[in-house]
């Protein structure tokens, strides 16, 4: 049992799921309230890393993130390591994959809260901030929550642009999901399966949990 | 401290109308679905900027494309009441009635929105969520939340469509009897000419975004081109009464300026003020007071104008006491019975003719106008 590798994997997720909350809010948002030109090609951009085999993807965020395009020379310059094959680099690649995971479902959350109950929060007094707070954050919870956890799951099982931008470096890139590839190669059929039933533990645990927080927000909304 | 609105665009909906609201006051927008009431509110509470538009309550100028100034909703001191109550469906009645009230310091709010679903007549349901009310519950949460800002304007958007018809005159009844709290100016959209009539101190009649008519009520529902615009059944004047007495064969007898009026069995405790809106083509008018005629209501009068229509018809108002009402009637009849300013005649009007839902909550006419 590679503990060391599933450490990594849970501060990877954890990372993109703190990154993704923010982002998924404020742009899925965004996203379900305006309407304008250009919008089905900015959400068919998000979507792309659903469809794209993860190997393509990963060999352009590779090539992205290389010393010679501009995001990884800036990195380089700015921290004095490269970007790629670090575990910063994956932190990234992984916000960038997750993307269509946090965003579509947190647009649909707040799809979902009416116009008329956004428009009488502005004229109950309430500013767009408290608005989002007290009204709609509350109303779309269900829909954000579905995007963390997706997002979360998501990490923990990703393997084809884990391995392209990240390779299988032990503490810095190799996360169980490489781990277990890891261990498969080698014959170690024990760790493998070890490794294998503990993803599977944790992410039936994940899933009950949203469940059972989406029941009490669903009776809370009665 | 009135509420003045000017608007003037071109398109996608065009809108002509300027009037004023004066506090205390409420004023109907009525019109035909489409005609651009909704829309004119919602440039109020600042959900819509057309083009060119002035908006200014209390001193405080909320919109005015001239200068450029258009505060946003959340900076209006404005109340909305939306059809549809667009209530918080998250929060308890009590924290929908607090959370409108970013202006009080939070340890008072909760007693301040027991206060005020107390004045609704809702006390006993602050705990509950809008799931767990009734439409007329919710609608009257959805009033109190209104309330809770002490807005500068209250805004009603045809807030009484949704639900059944009891409700509705339970609700209306809600709505006057609050009208002593409510010293602001108060705008009512609705399509419902009936409720506009027995509700509204003031009317304003758009067609097509266009204000054809606007004015004291009893004057814009005996006007010829407002009634064109609202269907000329709709014709009617409103008449205070008070109840008398509950008679044994199933009839009101209520008392007005003029006289005795005996009408099918309504609510309330004698003594109860009501306003009764009578239809003009359910009026019979006669020169002398007829007898032997199945008809219970025969109050005398004046006439005071005669507005010949372009059909056979005419309008005829005939002063009642102190209350005026609208007579539909024949051309024939004007000539034949020789009506004119200042004859005497007699108004007759069946007590069937009454439905109850014409019959809304009334005050002391001899109470002094807010």
């Amino acid at each position: 049992m590679d503990w060391t590798a599933l450490w990594l994997s849970l501060r990877l997720a954890g990372w993109t799921v703190i990154v993704l909350l923010p982002v998924a809010v404020f742009f899925g948002r965004f996203m379900a309230y305006r309407s304008f030109g250009g919008k089905g090609l900015i959400e068919a951009l998000v979507m792309l890393p659903l469809v794209l085999p993860p190997t393509v993807f990963g060999y352009y965020l590779l090539v992205g993130f290389g010393r010679n395009a501009p995001i990884g020379a800036f990195w380089q310059e700015m921290f004095g390591h490269p970007l790629v094959f670090s575990f910063q680099g994956l932190v990234l690649a992984s916000i960038i994959f997750n993307l269509p995971f946090a965003i579509q479902p947190a647009q649909r959350g707040f799809e979902a809260v009416p116009i008329e109950v956004r428009e009488a929060a502005q004229c109950c007094g309430m500013s767009p901030l408290r608005s989002l707070w007290q009204v709609e954050l509350p109303l779309a919870w269900p829909g954000v929550m579905t995007a963390m956890v997706l997002s979360f799951a998501h990490t923990l099982g990703e393997f084809g642009i884990v391995l392209m931008v990240g390779g299988s470096i032990p503490g810095e890139t190799r996360t169980i999901a490489i781990a277990i590839y890891d261990r498969v190669q080698a014959f170690d059929d024990t760790a493998a399966a070890t490794m294998s039933a503990v993803l599977v533990a944790i992410s039936l645990f994940t899933i009950a949990a949203t469940y059972w927080l989406s029941a009490r927000v669903g009776r809370r909304l009665g | 401290m009135a509420l003045e609105v000017m608007v003037k665009v071109a398109g996608p909906i065009p809108l002509d109308l300027a009037f004023r609201v004066e506090p205390g006051q409420l004023l109907a927008l009525v019109g035909h679905s489409g005609a651009g009431k909704t829309t004119v509110l919602r440039m109020v509470a600042g959900l819509w900027r057309p083009e060119q538009a002035r908006v200014a309550v209390a001193g405080t100028t909320w919109l005015d494309t001239a200068t450029g100034v258009n505060l946003p909703p959340h900076q209006r001191r404005v109340g909305v009441v939306f059809q549809s109550y667009a209530l918080f469906p998250h929060m308890t009645a009590a924290q929908n009635v607090a959370s409108a009230m970013g202006h009080l310091p939070k340890p008072e709010r909760r007693a301040e929105a027991e206060r005020l679903l107390d004045l609704v007549n809702l006390n006993g349901l602050a705990e509950r969520r809008p799931a767990q009310l009734s439409g007329g519950q919710q609608q009257r949460v959805a009033l109190a939340r209104a309330l809770a800002r002490r807005p500068d304007a209250l805004l009603l958007d045809e807030p009484f469509s949704a639900v059944d018809r009891a409700t509705r005159e339970r609700l209306h009844a809600a709505i006057i009897g609050l009208r002593a709290h409510l010293a602001m100016p108060v705008i009512l959209v609705t399509h419902d000419v009936n409720e506009a009539q027995l509700m509204a101190d003031r009317l304003v009649v758009i067609e097509k975004g266009r204000m054809i008519a606007g004015g004291a009520t009893g004057t814009v529902m005996s006007d010829p081109v407002a009634l064109r615009a609202l269907g000329l059944r709709e014709a009617g004047a409103t008449i205070a009464a008070r109840i008398v007495a509950h008679e044994s064969d199933g009839l009101t007898r209520l008392e007005t300026s003029a006289g005795p009026l005996l009408l099918p069995r309504l609510d309330g405790a004698p003594g109860t003020w009501l306003r009764v809106r009578i239809m003009a083509h359910e009026v019979i008018l006669a020169r002398q007071a007829p007898k032997g005629l199945s008809a219970l209501n025969i109050l005398p009068g004046t006439v005071i104008a005669v507005k010949p229509g372009d059909g056979p018809g005419a309008f005829v108002q005939v002063r009642l006491g102190r209350d005026t009402i609208l007579a539909r009637v024949t051309r024939r009849s004007v000539d034949a019975l020789a009506l004119a300013p200042g004859v005497g005649c007699f108004a007759i009007l069946k007590s069937m003719a009454v439905a109850r839902d014409q019959v809304g909550a009334g005050v002391d006419p001899a109470r002094p106008d807010p």
